[in-house]
């Protein structure tokens, strides 16, 4: 029954359910070669074309079965190789053979030599290995003769092999520390090759120094210590004090920024309108400095530094009597109107300072008490470094001025003081003290008093101001308390050359003239400023100012132009060479009433003036290009510049106001 | 001491919005600024100057950086570089 069933169709129960028509359908099924596995889209990238493209024909080969085999074509070379070896091997085989049989048929029938040559020639042999090959017969199987030839000697060598135990293996292995490594990088810039030659050539030189001096090795090394010492404390201490330097740089840069559209004035605003005021100058205001401890003091002396020209000295005292107090010296540099460069205090009012032409870091300065001092700016110190006292010979009475003389014949430094003792002293720095030496008294003449016991008295004048010749060196002037102006020389101590009845009140100023030899201007509390020929007694030039002068200066640039302050807060300008009769710049620098100015000073490079007042302010200013003109060349002439053009101008006006008097 | 007061004029003054300092490796050793901006100009500004000195050398190895001064629309960072520090003050310049 189930045979029978099984005949039967079995539907599974998901089997497709087709129609009759779909059933008979017929579908043709083609044998290819092709490859059913072959990829049909095999892309590959072609260089030539830069793109992927299909590749046209596709391998079809489909590999079912491979056997490698053993067998060798026949002609090929291994194969031939193999067959010479086998012929060789067996003409060997039938050459002993056919030796083995002779010698049986020799033994048998000593006769029969009838066997080829190759019987003949081995039968020296055949003789020797007959018993030989007659062992190895007996020994080896018939088979093998004709399969292998297998390579005999003398001994019957067989190899014969045997296995030992194997030790077991045991790793015994050592390993050191690592070097120790780091790493390390670093550029090389043009900047860092040269940075280490110059460490290069530093050391060398230093090895040459220790080679020439080696008598001082002990104290070398004492201070090589001390320097050891000195360095492990700096590294410890607050390391703030090394950016000192920065620190300085960014006040001003920080300065130059806030105070930028002076800066920019200063250095480039020439005051166009000079050309329609008709020879009629300005000064225009630039920075003003003022420090809070000479709130109280009055500027009494102003003076430029001759090395660095943006660095100027004031000193503070009081011109009041009755209020003496205490005096300062300050350095401000035009490049940080804030706060002064260096500040000295002192105990009396400085009344005159002078810096020294060769050394410009030494200032000498006058007190109201009498003493002088010097200020030395390369030491921290806010004291002097020498200083006079009452034993030394200070003055009496309040140093006016000092000036710096060239150094004497054993290079000592020397300066001269003028007091309102009436005393002229020359100060010589000998070995770190302050020796004097009166150079000149200044004798009243015909003023000779009655004093007690019937002595006669000399009074003295008081000198108040002094200036020395530029070229001529003994010669100098120095100017009173009673009006007069003294020409003198250094040579002659109790003498004049000559005396100016210069003015009605105290000489407040004298003042060669930088490049005339002959021309000194004086200025005086009498309100006039006076220019005179030291040859003539009267003055050439007189100026009323309508109040008290505190101070004339002259101007660097021009032998014609000079400055007058007065009382009433105004700056006065004149250019001889373009108006003699009047000023052609009156500005009121300062509130009227209450200040005064007291001191004027040219800067020797800048057209720049700086202005001291009452009230311990400086006001610098700019000389606007009316004030600063140079006269005019004649078309085809030569443009002269120099000393000699300034003095050929001044000399010209003199010559204009002399010769009415030459010839009354 | 005298630095000291230099620094505190320089940060008084009109205009000046903050200093900072330093030290070689771009670590601020004095600030008036909130930490995280003082970290930030620092580490710009070190690396700046760093190339700016580089520079500078490079074309001529005597020469030396001295100062250098950014201006921007807003403020002016000035930079003044030591041996082993570095001073940036940032300030209005008021025009």
């Amino acid at each position: 029954d189930e045979w029978a069933a099984a005949k039967t169709l079995v539907k599974p129960p998901d089997q497709l359910e087709l129609t009759e028509a779909e059933l008979k359908e017929e579908f043709t099924r083609i044998l290819t070669a092709n490859n059913p596995h072959a990829p049909q889209n095999i892309i590959r990238y072609s260089f030539k074309e830069r793109a992927y493209k299909p590749i046209s024909y596709v391998d079809q080969m489909a590999i079912h079965f491979s056997l490698n085999g053993n067998m060798i074509l026949k002609d090929s070379d291994e194969g031939r190789r193999q067959s010479i070896r086998l012929s060789t091997a067996a003409e060997k085989a039938s050459v002993e053979t056919s030796a083995v049989t002779s010698e049986e048929a020799e033994i048998k029938d000593e006769e029969s030599t009838g066997d080829t040559q190759a019987a003949g020639e081995e039968e020296a042999e055949g003789s020797g290995t007959a018993e030989v090959a007659e062992a190895a017969e007996a020994e080896e199987p018939p088979p093998l003769r004709v399969k292998e030839q297998k390579l005999a000697n003398q001994f019957n060598f067989i190899e014969r092999a045997s296995r030992t135990l194997n030790n077991p293996m045991r790793e015994r292995a050592c390993q050191s520390e690592p070097t120790p490594c780091k790493n390390f990088s670093a550029t090389a810039n043009q900047w860092e090759i040269y940075d280490a030659y110059v460490e290069e050539l530093q050391k060398m030189e230093r090895s040459k120094e220790k080679e020439k001096s080696k008598a001082q090795i002990a104290k070398r090394e004492e201070e090589k210590k001390k320097g050891r010492k000195l360095t492990s404390l700096e590294s410890q201490s607050d390391d703030i004090t090394k950016i000192s330097k920065a620190a300085k740089i960014m006040e001003r840069m920080v300065n130059q920024n806030t105070f930028d559209d002076i800066a920019q004035d200063f250095k480039y605003f020439e005051d166009a309108s000079d050309e329609y005021r008709d020879q009629q100058g300005t000064l225009l205001p630039l920075w003003k400095f003022q420090y809070d401890k000479t709130k109280r003091l009055a500027v009494t002396a102003i003076s430029w530094n001759p090395k660095y020209k943006d660095l100027f000295a004031v000193g503070y005292g009081s011109y009041d009597f009755m209020k003496q107090g205490q005096g300062m010296l300050l350095l401000y540099t035009m490049k940080n109107p804030s706060f002064p460069e260096y500040v000295f205090s002192s105990e009396s009012g400085i009344m005159c300072l002078d810096f020294h032409y060769d050394h410009p870091y030494l200032v000498a300065v006058g007190f109201y008490d009498g003493n002088v001092a010097i200020y030395n700016l390369k030491k921290a110190t806010s004291q002097p470094s020498y200083k006079s006292s009452a034993k030394s010979g200070k003055h009496t009475e309040p140093v006016w001025q000092v000036k710096w003389q060239k150094d004497d014949m054993d290079n000592n430094l020397n300066f001269f003081s003028v007091s309102s003792d009436g005393r002229i002293v020359s100060w010589t720095l000998i070995k770190n003290e302050l020796v004097h030496t009166d150079v000149i008294k200044l004798s009243v003449a015909g003023t000779t008093m009655q004093g007690p016991e019937g002595l006669q008295l000399q009074t003295l004048g008081c000198g108040t101001s002094f200036d020395f010749h530029k070229k001529i060196d003994y010669l100098f002037l120095v100017g009173t308390e009673e009006g007069k102006i003294y020409k003198c020389s250094k040579c002659y101590s109790s003498q004049f050359l000559d005396v100016f009845e210069a003015h009605h009140m105290a000489v407040d100023s004298v003042s060669w003239n930088p490049y005339h030899l002959k021309v000194f201007i004086s200025c005086s509390s009498d309100w006039t400023v006076k220019i005179w020929d030291h040859t003539i007694k009267t003055p050439m030039f007189v100026y009323d100012l309508n109040s008290a002068v505190g101070d004339v200066a002259w101007s660097p640039y021009s032998s014609t132009v000079f400055a007058a302050v007065t009382t009433d807060g105004k700056a006065h300008v004149f250019d001889l060479s373009i108006n003699k009769y009047e000023a052609l710049c009156t500005q009121l620098v300062v509130a009227k009433k209450k200040n005064k100015i007291t001191h004027i000073q040219f800067n020797p490079v800048y057209p720049v003036v700086i202005i001291g007042d009452e009230r311990g302010h400086i006001t610098s200013l700019k000389l606007s290009p009316n004030l600063r003109r140079m006269p005019k060349e004649k078309k085809g002439q030569e443009v002269k510049k120099g000393p000699e053009v300034e003095i050929a101008k001044l000399d010209k006006l003199l010559n204009l106001v002399r010769e009415p008097e030459s010839k009354a | 001491a005298e630095v000291e007061e230099t620094l505190k004029r320089i940060q008084a003054h009109r205009g000046v919005v903050a200093t900072i300092v330093i030290n070689a490796e771009g670590i601020p050793v004095r600030t008036t600024l909130d930490n995280s901006t003082t970290v930030q100009y620092a580490g710009l500004l070190h690396q700046l100057t760093m190339k700016a000195r580089s520079t500078v050398r490079d074309i001529d190895p005597q020469n030396e950086l001295t100062f250098l001064r950014i201006r921007s629309k807003k403020h002016e960072i000035m930079v003044a570089p030591d041996k082993e520090y570095l001073l940036i003050v940032i300030q209005n310049p008021c025009e």
